[in-house]
Protein backbone atom coordinates (compact mmCIF):
# COMPACT_ATOMS: atom_id res chain seq x y z
CA UNK A 1 0.00 0.00 0.00
CA UNK A 2 1.55 2.91 -1.26
CA UNK A 3 0.41 5.13 1.90
CA UNK A 4 2.25 2.21 4.18
CA UNK A 5 4.32 4.38 7.08
CA UNK A 6 8.01 3.88 6.95
CA UNK A 7 11.03 5.98 8.35
CA UNK A 8 13.67 7.67 5.93
CA UNK A 9 15.64 9.01 8.51
CA UNK A 10 17.32 9.37 12.03
CA UNK A 11 19.75 11.57 14.60
CA UNK A 12 21.22 11.97 17.74
CA UNK A 13 22.60 14.88 19.06
CA UNK A 14 26.45 14.34 19.11
CA UNK A 15 28.05 15.01 23.31
CA UNK A 16 30.98 15.32 25.02
CA UNK A 17 32.36 14.26 28.18
CA UNK A 18 30.47 11.92 29.75
CA UNK A 19 27.30 12.82 27.73
CA UNK A 20 27.50 16.60 27.90
CA UNK A 21 26.08 18.70 25.29
CA UNK A 22 28.55 20.71 22.73
CA UNK A 23 28.97 24.14 24.05
CA UNK A 24 26.27 27.10 22.97
CA UNK A 25 23.50 24.19 22.53
CA UNK A 26 20.51 24.82 23.76
CA UNK A 27 17.34 22.42 24.76
CA UNK A 28 16.24 23.90 21.38
CA UNK A 29 19.17 24.05 19.40
CA UNK A 30 19.90 20.25 20.22
CA UNK A 31 16.36 19.82 18.70
CA UNK A 32 16.66 21.88 15.58
CA UNK A 33 20.17 20.42 14.81
CA UNK A 34 18.94 16.65 14.62
CA UNK A 35 15.98 17.67 12.93
CA UNK A 36 17.86 18.76 10.26
CA UNK A 37 20.37 16.22 10.20
CA UNK A 38 17.66 13.39 9.75
CA UNK A 39 15.76 15.39 7.53
CA UNK A 40 19.15 15.83 5.49
CA UNK A 41 19.73 11.76 5.25
CA UNK A 42 16.19 11.37 3.77
CA UNK A 43 16.70 13.80 1.40
CA UNK A 44 14.10 16.20 3.04
CA UNK A 45 13.92 19.90 4.22
CA UNK A 46 12.02 21.18 7.22
CA UNK A 47 9.70 22.64 4.25
CA UNK A 48 8.88 19.04 3.64
CA UNK A 49 7.67 18.19 7.25
CA UNK A 50 3.71 18.51 7.84
CA UNK A 51 3.23 16.73 10.94
CA UNK A 52 5.34 17.16 14.34
CA UNK A 53 5.52 15.62 17.39
CA UNK A 54 7.92 16.28 20.88
CA UNK A 55 8.01 15.23 24.37
CA UNK A 56 10.33 16.20 27.11
CA UNK A 57 10.65 18.18 30.52
CA UNK A 58 12.41 21.88 28.79
CA UNK A 59 10.29 24.71 29.70
CA UNK A 60 8.11 23.60 32.24
CA UNK A 61 6.78 25.18 34.06
CA UNK A 62 5.77 27.84 31.49
CA UNK A 63 5.95 27.35 27.31
CA UNK A 64 7.30 23.88 27.73
CA UNK A 65 3.51 23.32 28.84
CA UNK A 66 2.72 23.38 24.66
CA UNK A 67 5.94 22.27 23.22
CA UNK A 68 4.33 20.87 19.81
CA UNK A 69 3.41 24.89 19.63
CA UNK A 70 6.60 26.30 20.65
CA UNK A 71 8.81 24.04 18.38
CA UNK A 72 6.66 25.02 15.52
CA UNK A 73 7.38 28.51 16.10
CA UNK A 74 11.24 27.51 16.42
CA UNK A 75 11.81 25.33 13.59
CA UNK A 76 9.66 27.64 10.92
CA UNK A 77 7.27 25.25 10.35
CA UNK A 78 4.76 25.78 8.15
CA UNK A 79 1.11 25.41 9.31
CA UNK A 80 1.44 21.87 10.29
CA UNK A 81 -1.81 19.67 9.96
CA UNK A 82 -0.37 17.15 12.53
CA UNK A 83 0.61 18.00 16.05
CA UNK A 84 1.57 15.26 19.56
CA UNK A 85 2.72 16.16 22.23
CA UNK A 86 1.60 13.49 24.21
CA UNK A 87 3.43 13.26 27.36
CA UNK A 88 3.52 9.06 28.91
CA UNK A 89 7.19 9.70 30.10
CA UNK A 90 9.99 8.35 28.56
CA UNK A 91 8.28 6.06 26.22
CA UNK A 92 6.40 8.64 24.69
CA UNK A 93 8.08 8.87 21.50
CA UNK A 94 7.74 5.19 20.60
CA UNK A 95 3.81 5.76 20.97
CA UNK A 96 4.29 8.64 18.87
CA UNK A 97 5.93 7.29 15.95
CA UNK A 98 2.74 4.85 16.41
CA UNK A 99 0.13 7.36 16.27
CA UNK A 100 2.22 9.52 13.20
CA UNK A 101 2.11 5.89 11.46
CA UNK A 102 -1.80 5.96 11.29
CA UNK A 103 -2.11 10.09 10.93
CA UNK A 104 0.47 9.19 7.82
CA UNK A 105 -1.69 6.02 6.93
CA UNK A 106 -4.95 7.71 6.88
CA UNK A 107 -3.61 11.20 4.82
CA UNK A 108 -3.77 13.36 8.05
CA UNK A 109 0.07 14.01 7.19
CA UNK A 110 2.63 13.33 4.48
CA UNK A 111 6.36 13.90 6.55
CA UNK A 112 5.75 13.52 10.49
CA UNK A 113 9.03 14.72 12.36
CA UNK A 114 9.35 13.77 15.98
CA UNK A 115 11.92 15.41 17.91
CA UNK A 116 13.75 15.38 21.56
CA UNK A 117 15.87 17.28 23.30
CA UNK A 118 17.47 17.63 27.07
CA UNK A 119 19.98 19.89 28.57
CA UNK A 120 19.54 17.53 32.48
CA UNK A 121 23.50 17.11 32.94
CA UNK A 122 24.26 20.37 31.91
CA UNK A 123 21.80 22.27 33.82
CA UNK A 124 21.63 19.47 36.47
CA UNK A 125 17.80 19.22 36.02
CA UNK A 126 17.42 15.81 36.93
CA UNK A 127 15.42 17.18 40.39
CA UNK A 128 12.37 14.12 40.42
CA UNK A 129 13.30 14.22 43.98
CA UNK A 130 11.26 17.50 44.03
CA UNK A 131 8.27 16.29 42.72
CA UNK A 132 5.32 17.85 44.96
CA UNK A 133 3.87 14.56 47.17
CA UNK A 134 -0.01 14.72 45.12
CA UNK A 135 -2.32 12.65 44.32
CA UNK A 136 -0.61 8.88 44.51
CA UNK A 137 2.67 10.18 45.30
CA UNK A 138 0.97 11.49 48.50
CA UNK A 139 2.66 8.24 50.07
CA UNK A 140 5.70 7.39 48.13
CA UNK A 141 7.09 11.05 48.26
CA UNK A 142 6.96 11.99 51.80
CA UNK A 143 8.40 8.04 52.69
CA UNK A 144 11.13 9.00 50.76
CA UNK A 145 10.93 6.68 48.11
CA UNK A 146 13.68 7.77 45.42
CA UNK A 147 11.97 8.17 42.30
CA UNK A 148 12.39 6.46 40.13
CA UNK A 149 14.94 4.10 41.22
CA UNK A 150 13.05 3.31 44.39
CA UNK A 151 9.93 2.09 42.44
CA UNK A 152 12.27 0.20 40.13
CA UNK A 153 13.89 -1.71 43.16
CA UNK A 154 10.72 -3.10 44.85
CA UNK A 155 9.70 -4.36 40.97
CA UNK A 156 13.13 -6.04 41.04
CA UNK A 157 13.01 -6.86 44.57
CA UNK A 158 9.65 -8.42 44.02
CA UNK A 159 10.91 -10.12 40.46
CA UNK A 160 13.28 -11.78 42.27
CA UNK A 161 10.84 -13.29 44.86
CA UNK A 162 8.44 -14.47 42.59
CA UNK A 163 11.08 -15.55 39.64
CA UNK A 164 14.52 -16.22 41.47
CA UNK A 165 16.42 -13.31 39.52
CA UNK A 166 19.91 -12.90 41.27
CA UNK A 167 21.47 -9.28 41.30
CA UNK A 168 23.61 -11.26 39.12
CA UNK A 169 21.12 -11.69 36.53
CA UNK A 170 20.61 -7.74 36.76
CA UNK A 171 24.32 -7.94 36.27
CA UNK A 172 24.51 -9.62 33.29
CA UNK A 173 22.72 -6.39 31.23
CA UNK A 174 24.88 -4.10 32.62
CA UNK A 175 27.83 -5.99 31.39
CA UNK A 176 26.86 -6.78 27.80
CA UNK A 177 24.82 -3.29 27.45
CA UNK A 178 28.36 -2.15 28.31
CA UNK A 179 29.69 -4.43 26.21
CA UNK A 180 27.79 -2.71 23.05
CA UNK A 181 28.57 0.55 24.09
CA UNK A 182 32.26 -0.27 23.55
CA UNK A 183 31.76 -0.17 20.21
CA UNK A 184 29.50 3.29 19.59
CA UNK A 185 31.94 6.03 19.22
CA UNK A 186 28.99 8.09 20.48
CA UNK A 187 28.58 6.16 23.63
CA UNK A 188 29.45 8.57 27.09
CA UNK A 189 30.51 5.28 28.83
CA UNK A 190 33.21 2.57 26.60
CA UNK A 191 35.10 1.18 29.36
CA UNK A 192 35.09 -2.66 29.62
CA UNK A 193 32.88 -3.52 32.51
CA UNK A 194 33.61 -6.95 34.49
CA UNK A 195 30.13 -8.96 36.40
CA UNK A 196 32.35 -8.12 39.51
CA UNK A 197 32.86 -4.06 38.67
CA UNK A 198 28.68 -4.45 38.37
CA UNK A 199 28.08 -6.80 41.75
CA UNK A 200 30.46 -4.70 43.86
CA UNK A 201 29.12 -1.76 42.28
CA UNK A 202 27.61 1.42 44.90
CA UNK A 203 24.37 0.22 46.14
CA UNK A 204 21.63 2.77 45.42
CA UNK A 205 18.45 1.31 46.28
CA UNK A 206 18.47 -2.29 46.89
CA UNK A 207 18.78 -4.73 45.08
CA UNK A 208 19.71 -2.11 42.58
CA UNK A 209 23.31 -0.56 42.08
CA UNK A 210 25.34 1.90 40.51
CA UNK A 211 25.75 -0.10 36.81
CA UNK A 212 22.01 -1.21 37.22
CA UNK A 213 20.90 2.47 36.86
CA UNK A 214 20.97 4.57 33.73
CA UNK A 215 23.25 7.24 32.91
CA UNK A 216 22.19 11.12 33.32
CA UNK A 217 23.18 12.52 30.31
CA UNK A 218 22.06 15.66 27.73
CA UNK A 219 21.13 14.32 24.33
CA UNK A 220 18.35 14.66 21.61
CA UNK A 221 17.51 13.26 17.97
CA UNK A 222 15.22 13.20 16.35
CA UNK A 223 13.08 10.61 13.37
CA UNK A 224 11.38 11.26 10.33
CA UNK A 225 8.38 9.27 8.72
CA UNK A 226 6.51 9.37 5.26
CA UNK A 227 5.04 7.06 3.52
CA UNK A 228 6.47 4.16 1.49
CA UNK A 229 5.66 6.30 -1.94
CA UNK A 230 7.28 9.17 -1.10
CA UNK A 231 9.84 7.22 0.19
CA UNK A 232 10.90 5.90 -3.31
CA UNK A 233 11.89 9.32 -4.16
CA UNK A 234 14.50 9.69 -0.81
CA UNK A 235 17.74 8.36 -0.29
CA UNK A 236 17.27 6.05 2.40
CA UNK A 237 15.86 2.55 2.00
CA UNK A 238 12.05 2.61 4.08
CA UNK A 239 12.38 1.13 7.40
CA UNK A 240 8.62 -0.44 7.52
CA UNK A 241 6.80 0.55 10.74
CA UNK A 242 4.51 -3.11 10.50
CA UNK A 243 2.90 -2.67 13.74
CA UNK A 244 2.60 -0.71 17.30
CA UNK A 245 0.66 -0.79 20.55
CA UNK A 246 0.64 1.60 23.84
CA UNK A 247 -0.93 1.18 27.02
CA UNK A 248 -0.34 2.20 30.36
CA UNK A 249 -1.53 1.45 34.17
CA UNK A 250 -0.99 3.09 36.96
CA UNK A 251 1.51 6.59 38.26
CA UNK A 252 2.83 5.41 41.81
CA UNK A 253 4.27 2.29 42.16
CA UNK A 254 2.06 1.16 44.95
CA UNK A 255 -0.75 0.26 42.03
CA UNK A 256 1.09 -1.49 39.42
CA UNK A 257 -1.48 -4.27 38.97
CA UNK A 258 1.82 -7.23 39.51
CA UNK A 259 4.99 -5.99 40.44
CA UNK A 260 6.91 -8.37 38.79
CA UNK A 261 5.40 -8.25 35.79
CA UNK A 262 5.12 -5.33 32.97
CA UNK A 263 1.90 -5.91 31.62
CA UNK A 264 2.07 -2.67 30.03
CA UNK A 265 4.50 -4.26 27.60
CA UNK A 266 2.48 -7.23 27.42
CA UNK A 267 -0.27 -5.80 26.11
CA UNK A 268 1.21 -3.11 23.92
CA UNK A 269 3.29 -5.72 22.26
CA UNK A 270 0.30 -7.67 21.70
CA UNK A 271 -1.17 -4.93 19.70
CA UNK A 272 2.07 -4.41 18.00
CA UNK A 273 3.08 -8.34 17.06
CA UNK A 274 -1.16 -8.96 15.67
CA UNK A 275 -0.65 -5.71 13.37
CA UNK A 276 2.49 -6.89 12.15
CA UNK A 277 1.54 -10.23 11.94
CA UNK A 278 5.17 -11.17 12.99
CA UNK A 279 5.66 -13.68 16.69
CA UNK A 280 8.24 -12.91 18.93
CA UNK A 281 10.55 -15.75 17.11
CA UNK A 282 10.26 -13.08 14.39
CA UNK A 283 12.43 -10.47 16.10
CA UNK A 284 15.81 -10.59 15.22
CA UNK A 285 17.13 -7.09 17.72
CA UNK A 286 15.48 -5.99 20.59
CA UNK A 287 15.88 -2.27 21.71
CA UNK A 288 14.45 -2.44 25.12
CA UNK A 289 14.15 0.66 27.56
CA UNK A 290 16.79 0.26 29.54
CA UNK A 291 16.13 2.87 32.93
CA UNK A 292 17.26 0.13 34.66
CA UNK A 293 18.72 -3.51 34.15
CA UNK A 294 15.26 -4.76 35.66
CA UNK A 295 13.37 -2.88 32.97
CA UNK A 296 15.43 -4.98 29.76
CA UNK A 297 15.01 -8.05 32.32
CA UNK A 298 11.16 -7.81 32.84
CA UNK A 299 10.60 -6.80 29.40
CA UNK A 300 12.28 -9.21 27.92
CA UNK A 301 9.57 -11.72 29.32
CA UNK A 302 6.70 -9.34 29.04
CA UNK A 303 7.54 -9.30 25.24
CA UNK A 304 7.87 -13.27 24.87
CA UNK A 305 10.87 -13.17 23.70
CA UNK A 306 11.15 -15.51 26.87
CA UNK A 307 8.58 -16.87 29.21
CA UNK A 308 7.80 -15.08 32.88
CA UNK A 309 10.68 -16.51 35.12
CA UNK A 310 13.00 -17.40 31.99
CA UNK A 311 14.55 -14.06 31.94
CA UNK A 312 17.65 -15.34 34.21
CA UNK A 313 18.49 -17.84 31.85
CA UNK A 314 17.90 -15.95 28.94
CA UNK A 315 20.64 -12.97 29.16
CA UNK A 316 23.01 -15.43 31.41
CA UNK A 317 26.32 -15.86 30.04
CA UNK A 318 26.39 -12.91 27.39
CA UNK A 319 23.25 -13.68 26.04
CA UNK A 320 22.16 -10.56 24.60
CA UNK A 321 25.83 -8.70 24.12
CA UNK A 322 28.48 -8.71 21.01
CA UNK A 323 28.74 -12.17 19.40
CA UNK A 324 25.65 -13.38 21.83
CA UNK A 325 22.70 -15.46 20.56
CA UNK A 326 20.13 -12.59 20.58
CA UNK A 327 21.43 -8.75 20.02
CA UNK A 328 19.42 -6.12 23.08
CA UNK A 329 20.63 -2.37 22.93
CA UNK A 330 23.32 -2.22 20.42
CA UNK A 331 23.71 1.23 20.82
CA UNK A 332 24.83 0.91 24.49
CA UNK A 333 21.26 1.55 25.83
CA UNK A 334 20.39 3.98 28.62
CA UNK A 335 22.70 2.42 30.88
CA UNK A 336 26.59 2.97 28.93
CA UNK A 337 25.54 5.14 25.33
CA UNK A 338 22.89 8.11 27.05
CA UNK A 339 20.13 8.78 29.15
CA UNK A 340 18.88 12.17 28.66
CA UNK A 341 15.61 11.23 30.74
CA UNK A 342 12.96 10.54 28.40
CA UNK A 343 15.24 7.89 26.48
CA UNK A 344 12.82 6.34 24.28
CA UNK A 345 13.68 7.93 20.87
CA UNK A 346 16.72 6.04 20.79
CA UNK A 347 15.16 2.77 20.52
CA UNK A 348 14.09 3.79 17.29
CA UNK A 349 17.30 5.48 16.42
CA UNK A 350 19.41 2.54 16.66
CA UNK A 351 16.87 -0.06 15.43
CA UNK A 352 16.74 2.22 12.15
CA UNK A 353 20.34 1.90 11.71
CA UNK A 354 20.93 -1.55 12.39
CA UNK A 355 18.46 -2.48 9.65
CA UNK A 356 19.57 -0.03 7.18
CA UNK A 357 23.25 -1.65 8.24
CA UNK A 358 24.42 1.44 8.80
CA UNK A 359 25.71 0.53 12.72
CA UNK A 360 29.39 0.19 12.02
CA UNK A 361 31.80 -1.81 14.59
CA UNK A 362 28.37 -3.37 16.32
CA UNK A 363 25.83 -3.80 13.39
CA UNK A 364 24.36 -6.94 13.76
CA UNK A 365 24.34 -9.15 11.14
CA UNK A 366 21.12 -10.39 9.11
CA UNK A 367 18.38 -8.02 11.25
CA UNK A 368 15.38 -7.73 9.02
CA UNK A 369 13.03 -7.25 11.96
CA UNK A 370 13.33 -5.22 15.06
CA UNK A 371 11.18 -4.68 18.40
CA UNK A 372 11.01 -1.23 19.92
CA UNK A 373 9.91 -0.89 23.44
CA UNK A 374 9.53 2.32 25.45
CA UNK A 375 8.50 2.38 28.94
CA UNK A 376 7.60 5.30 30.96
CA UNK A 377 7.12 6.99 34.78
CA UNK A 378 7.63 4.05 37.25
CA UNK A 379 6.55 0.88 34.66
CA UNK A 380 3.89 2.73 34.56
CA UNK A 381 2.91 3.16 30.24
CA UNK A 382 4.42 1.20 27.69
CA UNK A 383 4.56 1.53 23.66
CA UNK A 384 5.81 -1.19 21.39
CA UNK A 385 7.26 -0.52 17.77
CA UNK A 386 7.53 -3.79 15.32
CA UNK A 387 10.01 -2.03 12.52
CA UNK A 388 11.23 -4.51 9.57
CA UNK A 389 13.18 -3.89 6.23
CA UNK A 390 9.93 -6.09 4.55
CA UNK A 391 6.82 -5.00 4.12
CA UNK A 392 3.86 -6.60 6.14
CA UNK B 1 12.37 21.88 64.78
CA UNK B 2 10.80 22.04 61.64
CA UNK B 3 9.22 19.39 59.67
CA UNK B 4 11.98 19.63 56.24
CA UNK B 5 10.83 16.34 54.34
CA UNK B 6 8.36 16.91 51.38
CA UNK B 7 4.67 16.97 52.97
CA UNK B 8 1.39 15.53 51.59
CA UNK B 9 -0.21 17.90 49.15
CA UNK B 10 -3.55 17.15 51.02
CA UNK B 11 -6.88 17.36 48.61
CA UNK B 12 -10.37 16.91 49.58
CA UNK B 13 -10.12 13.22 48.51
CA UNK B 14 -7.79 12.14 50.69
CA UNK B 15 -8.07 14.90 53.65
CA UNK B 16 -9.76 11.93 55.28
CA UNK B 17 -6.80 9.87 55.49
CA UNK B 18 -4.50 12.21 56.71
CA UNK B 19 -7.16 13.82 59.24
CA UNK B 20 -7.93 9.86 60.56
CA UNK B 21 -3.58 9.57 60.47
CA UNK B 22 -3.70 12.50 63.37
CA UNK B 23 -6.39 10.50 65.54
CA UNK B 24 -4.68 7.49 65.28
CA UNK B 25 -6.68 5.61 63.05
CA UNK B 26 -5.76 4.64 59.39
CA UNK B 27 -8.53 5.31 57.12
CA UNK B 28 -8.63 3.14 53.83
CA UNK B 29 -11.82 3.05 51.10
CA UNK B 30 -14.00 0.47 50.27
CA UNK B 31 -16.57 -0.15 47.49
CA UNK B 32 -19.67 -0.63 48.52
CA UNK B 33 -20.21 -3.08 45.39
CA UNK B 34 -17.56 -5.13 45.42
CA UNK B 35 -15.82 -5.13 48.85
CA UNK B 36 -12.73 -4.28 47.61
CA UNK B 37 -10.52 -2.23 49.71
CA UNK B 38 -7.84 0.37 48.45
CA UNK B 39 -5.40 3.61 48.89
CA UNK B 40 -5.05 6.46 46.91
CA UNK B 41 -8.37 8.06 47.99
CA UNK B 42 -10.43 8.83 45.03
CA UNK B 43 -14.27 9.01 44.20
CA UNK B 44 -14.76 6.03 42.32
CA UNK B 45 -13.22 2.59 42.59
CA UNK B 46 -10.52 1.23 40.39
CA UNK B 47 -11.65 -0.69 38.19
CA UNK B 48 -15.36 -1.32 38.70
CA UNK B 49 -15.94 2.74 38.44
CA UNK B 50 -18.45 2.67 41.55
CA UNK B 51 -18.85 5.64 42.96
CA UNK B 52 -20.09 4.26 45.66
CA UNK B 53 -17.35 4.29 47.96
CA UNK B 54 -16.82 4.94 51.48
CA UNK B 55 -14.04 4.91 54.42
CA UNK B 56 -13.17 2.65 56.82
CA UNK B 57 -10.37 2.20 59.68
CA UNK B 58 -8.03 -0.49 58.58
CA UNK B 59 -6.61 -2.68 61.46
CA UNK B 60 -2.93 -1.55 60.59
CA UNK B 61 -1.97 -4.85 60.06
CA UNK B 62 -0.27 -6.57 56.83
CA UNK B 63 2.30 -7.83 54.69
CA UNK B 64 5.68 -6.34 52.94
CA UNK B 65 4.75 -6.61 49.46
CA UNK B 66 7.78 -5.26 48.31
CA UNK B 67 10.34 -3.07 49.81
CA UNK B 68 13.43 -0.99 49.00
CA UNK B 69 16.53 -0.34 51.15
CA UNK B 70 17.93 3.07 50.17
CA UNK B 71 21.29 4.12 50.45
CA UNK B 72 21.03 7.12 48.54
CA UNK B 73 18.38 8.94 49.91
CA UNK B 74 15.37 10.80 48.38
CA UNK B 75 16.72 14.26 49.26
CA UNK B 76 18.73 15.93 51.20
CA UNK B 77 16.29 15.56 54.05
CA UNK B 78 15.98 11.74 54.42
CA UNK B 79 20.58 11.85 54.19
CA UNK B 80 20.74 11.23 58.09
CA UNK B 81 18.89 8.13 57.73
CA UNK B 82 20.04 6.15 55.27
CA UNK B 83 20.00 2.71 54.87
CA UNK B 84 16.22 3.37 55.27
CA UNK B 85 13.80 1.06 54.42
CA UNK B 86 10.72 1.98 52.31
CA UNK B 87 7.52 -0.60 51.69
CA UNK B 88 5.17 -1.67 49.64
CA UNK B 89 2.75 -2.63 52.45
CA UNK B 90 -0.33 -5.17 51.49
CA UNK B 91 -2.72 -4.28 54.68
CA UNK B 92 -5.28 -7.48 55.37
CA UNK B 93 -7.98 -6.16 54.33
CA UNK B 94 -6.05 -5.54 50.50
CA UNK B 95 -5.25 -2.35 50.11
CA UNK B 96 -1.30 -1.37 49.13
CA UNK B 97 0.36 1.49 50.59
CA UNK B 98 3.70 2.98 50.24
CA UNK B 99 5.42 3.92 53.47
CA UNK B 100 8.41 3.63 55.98
CA UNK B 101 9.18 0.47 56.97
CA UNK B 102 11.33 1.74 60.74
CA UNK B 103 13.62 -0.72 61.95
CA UNK B 104 17.13 -1.36 63.40
CA UNK B 105 17.43 -4.40 60.59
CA UNK B 106 17.14 -3.72 57.42
CA UNK B 107 19.07 -6.90 56.12
CA UNK B 108 16.03 -8.52 58.02
CA UNK B 109 13.36 -7.32 55.53
CA UNK B 110 11.94 -9.36 53.55
CA UNK B 111 8.59 -9.92 51.27
CA UNK B 112 5.75 -11.38 53.47
CA UNK B 113 7.05 -10.19 56.35
CA UNK B 114 4.08 -9.20 59.04
CA UNK B 115 3.93 -5.46 59.80
CA UNK B 116 2.08 -2.81 61.86
CA UNK B 117 1.54 0.53 61.67
CA UNK B 118 2.35 3.55 64.23
CA UNK B 119 1.56 6.96 63.99
CA UNK B 120 4.09 9.24 63.91
CA UNK B 121 3.14 13.11 64.28
CA UNK B 122 6.42 14.81 62.55
CA UNK B 123 4.87 18.27 63.17
CA UNK B 124 1.97 19.92 64.97
CA UNK B 125 -0.47 19.59 61.61
CA UNK B 126 1.18 16.26 60.09
CA UNK B 127 0.75 12.78 61.07
CA UNK B 128 2.25 9.93 59.08
CA UNK B 129 1.27 6.36 59.34
CA UNK B 130 4.47 4.57 58.94
CA UNK B 131 4.37 0.59 59.58
CA UNK B 132 7.20 -1.46 61.61
CA UNK B 133 7.80 -5.45 61.80
CA UNK B 134 6.06 -7.69 63.84
CA UNK B 135 7.04 -11.01 65.85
Amino acid sequence: MSRSPVIVGVADAPTQERGRALPGATVLSIQRDAAHEALAQAGLTVRDVDGLAVAGMWGMPGPGAMQPVLLTEYLGLEWPRYLDGTNIGGAAFVLHAGRAAEAIRSGQADVVLIVYGSLQKSQAARALGNRPAMFSNQWDIPAGLPLPVGAYAMAAQRHAHVYGSTRETLAEIAVATRAWAALNPAAAFREPMTMDDALDARPIASPLARYDCCLVTDGGGAVVMTTEERARDLRMPPVHVLGHGASASHASIAHMPDMAKLEVAERSSRMAYAMAGRRPADIDLAMLYDSFTITVLMTLEALGLCGYGEGKDFVKGGRTGPGGAFPVNTNGGGLSYCHPGMYGLFTIIEASRQLWGLAGGRQVGGVRTAICQGTGGVLSSGATLILSTETG
Amino acid sequence: MTYDKPVPAIDAESEPYWTGAREGRLMIQRCGATGRCFLYSRRLAPGAGDDDVGWIEARGTGTVYSFTVCHVPAGPAFRDETPYVVACVELDEGARIVTNLVTDDPDAVHIGQHVEAFFDKVSEDLTIPKFRPTG
